[in-house]
Parts: C-alpha cells; sequence; structure tokens
C-alpha cells in the first residue's frame, strides 16, 4: 500500500486568500462596474470611451481569475490551459473583424 | 491505482504522473475551449453589429441600469461561491450551505433578469408622441433613434400617440440574431450552474460535502466563475459598446 505523501509542489494551490480579500475583490469588481456605467454617460468623451471601457473591462476579468478562480495561486499548467485558450479566443476575434475590416 | 490522501486545505489529491486532478485539468481544458466558443459568439456579434437592415437595434431596446443591476448580481453571486467554498476548507458546512444557496439565488435572480430583458424586447413598441412631432420640438426629436425617426411619417394619420409592435427575435434582424445566440447560450451555462448548485447544497445533506472532498465543490466555484468573467466581457462589448454611437 502506498505511504501518504506529501503533494508535489503546485499539486494543490495554497494560501488562500482570507474571506476579507474575497469581499475586498467584491467591492472593487462593483466600483469598477459603476465607474463603466458612469463614463459610459459621459458623451464628452467620444471614441475615447472604448480604450477605457476596454481597460476597466480587463481590470475586472483579471481580478476573477486571478482571486475567484486561484489563477494567482494555482499550478501553471492549469493557467496555460486557460489562458491558451484565451489566446486563441482573442485570435479567433481578431482574425474575424480583421476579416471583415471591422475598426479598419 | 490512483488513490486521495489528505493535504492542506482539505484538498482531494491524486496520485497522477502529473501530480494534478485529472477532474481539476479537465476543467480548465473545458474552460479553455469555452473561451473559444464565446469569443467566436462575440466575434460573430461584433462584425455583424450595425449590419442590421430593419430595426429595433440596440439603442432602441436596451437599458443600461437594467442590465447593470444583473451584473452586479452576478458579480456578487461569484463572491458567495468563493466564500462557500471558503467556508467548506474550514470545516463549516452550514456556511457552505448558506452561501451556496445564497450562489443558487442571485444565479436565479440573474436569469429572471434575462428573461424579463428577452420578454421586454420580444414585446418592443414604437411609440411617437405626434403633438410634439407636429409643434417640431427640437429636444423631442433629437431624442429620437434612427429607428423611431423613420417613423415621423406615420404621425401626418395620428393626432396624439402613434404606438406599434416591433419585438425583436431570433428572426428579426442580425442584430436580434447574433445578440439571442450570444447571451442566449451564456444564459443556459447559468442554468447548468445553478442546476450544479442546487446538487451541492442538496448533496450536502446526505453527507456527500465534506472538507475532504471539497475539489468537487471547486471544480463548480471554477465554472460559475468562467460564467461571471464570460459576463463581464458580454456586458461591455454588447450592451455598452452597443448602444455607443462611434462604435
Amino acid at each position: 500500500m502506498t505511504q501518504p505523501e506529501q503533494p508535489t509542489a503546485g499539486a494543490v494551490h495554497t494560501g488562500h486568500p482570507t474571506p476579507l480579500t474575497y469581499f475586498k475583490v467584491a467591492m472593487a469588481l462593483v466600483a469598477i462596474t459603476a465607474v463603466e456605467v458612469g463614463i459610459f454617460y459621459i458623451e464628452a468623451l467620444g471614441k475615447g470611451i472604448i480604450p477605457v471601457l476596454a481597460v476597466l473591462s480587463s481590470s475586472k476579468f483579471a481580478l476573477v481569475a486571478m482571486f475567484y478562480m486561484h489563477l494567482r495561486y494555482d499550478h501553471r499548467l492549469f493557467i496555460g490551459l486557460f489562458v491558451g485558450g484565451l489566446a486563441l479566443a482573442m485570435a479567433v476575434v481578431l482574425a474575424l473583424l480583421g476579416l471583415f475590416k471591422i475598426f479598419v | 491505482m490512483a488513490h486521495a490522501t489528505t493535504v492542506p486545505h482539505g484538498e482531494e489529491h491524486e496520485e497522477t504522473t502529473t501530480g494534478l486532478s485529472h477532474r481539476k485539468l479537465l476543467i480548465w481544458a473545458f474552460l479553455g475551449s469555452d473561451c473559444m466558443f464565446f469569443g467566436s459568439l462575440i466575434a460573430t456579434y461584433m462584425v455583424y453589429r450595425g449590419k442590421s437592415l430593419v430595426g429595433p437595434f440596440p439603442e432602441d431596446v436596451f437599458s443600461i441600469p437594467v442590465t447593470s443591476v444583473s451584473t452586479f448580481v452576478l458579480l456578487m453571486s461569484s463572491m458567495s461561491m468563493v466564500l462557500a467554498y471558503s467556508a467548506l476548507v474550514r470545516g463549516s458546512i452550514k456556511g457552505f450551505r448558506i452561501w451556496i444557496l445564497s450562489t443558487a439565488v442571485l444565479g436565479m435572480t440573474f436569469l429572471a433578469f434575462q428573461t424579463f430583458e428577452f420578454r421586454d424586447f420580444a414585446n418592443y413598441e414604437v411609440h411617437l408622441d405626434c403633438a410634439r412631432v407636429e409643434a417640431e420640438d427640437a429636444d423631442y426629436l433629437e431624442g429620437l433613434t434612427d429607428f423611431e425617426t423613420t417613423f415621423l411619417p406615420r404621425c401626418a394619420a395620428v393626432d396624439e400617440e402613434f404606438s406599434e409592435q416591433h419585438g425583436l427575435t431570433l428572426k428579426t434582424n442580425l442584430f436580434g440574431t447574433t445578440f439571442f445566440t450570444l447571451t442566449g447560450f451564456h444564459g443556459a451555462h447559468v442554468t447548468l450552474g445553478v442546476i450544479w448548485l442546487l446538487s451541492l447544497f442538496f448533496y450536502s445533506f446526505r453527507g456527500g460535502v465534506t472538507p475532504e472532498r471539497s475539489l468537487d465543490v471547486d471544480l463548480a466555484a471554477l465554472y460559475w466563475h468562467f460564467v461571471d468573467v464570460v459576463w463581464i466581457v458580454i456586458f461591455t462589448v454588447v450592451y455598452l459598446f452597443g448602444v455607443f454611437p462611434g462604435f
């Protein structure tokens, strides 16, 4: 019978954030969403609103992925699987937008 | 043969060639592939944006305040999901049950918002205050969308108010087709997530959810957070960019 052994490095993610950290992340997400909706009504921003909203949305995505999905603490292989899929998805989006000459 | 040993945080550790749980690898591979699935749907929506020949268009039907509230609900559900997982690894089954049920309820609330929104779009009506149109009220006319403006000549035959139903469905135009396909598939993901969460909630009463088997909850949590991050992108790209005239 195999003796119980310690997990290999990265087999499990350790050092989970505390509930307080989760709450702070949630408040940051709500604040960013409020900013997004707020600046949406500022007509003076014109087309400048697009990169601003893109950056804010990416920040929210990153916060959820890093803290709630524990990617910040997890094994590199898990990160690779998710980020690989995400990168391919981004490539598909950009290829399609380029193919149909959107933004050109 | 794989078997489990107890490790820090009460997580299940399987003896595999990588030292990583195959189930966790599988869920990450699935989420990576789902990124491509939603990426294609989002790209299709963006490619066909502004190509619809008939209305209604995004600026006619979208209500940013209502969608902001449903976005807030989904973000809060992600927080309650991590709190459910956190409670479980700390050994609090009661805390787990409270938070996972909260997550499922918030998920159902989001679905209720989506149902309300879809129903609202399907019953969309063009309303024109013909008295103000006849009086050439500049403020009123400037506030009309392009689609509403096409109905201005119809005011000639009406004294007070013009009203006509032009519901948005999958078949109405390219906007309807791409919008309902994208958000419909997201809604289906949320529905599956709610069923998964409720299954874990009820399973916990049969002793099936324990700190030693927290991986079961971790997998559901990863799926749920993924549904949340997809919505973060949809909210910005479809809703906020959708009604922005310069985009």
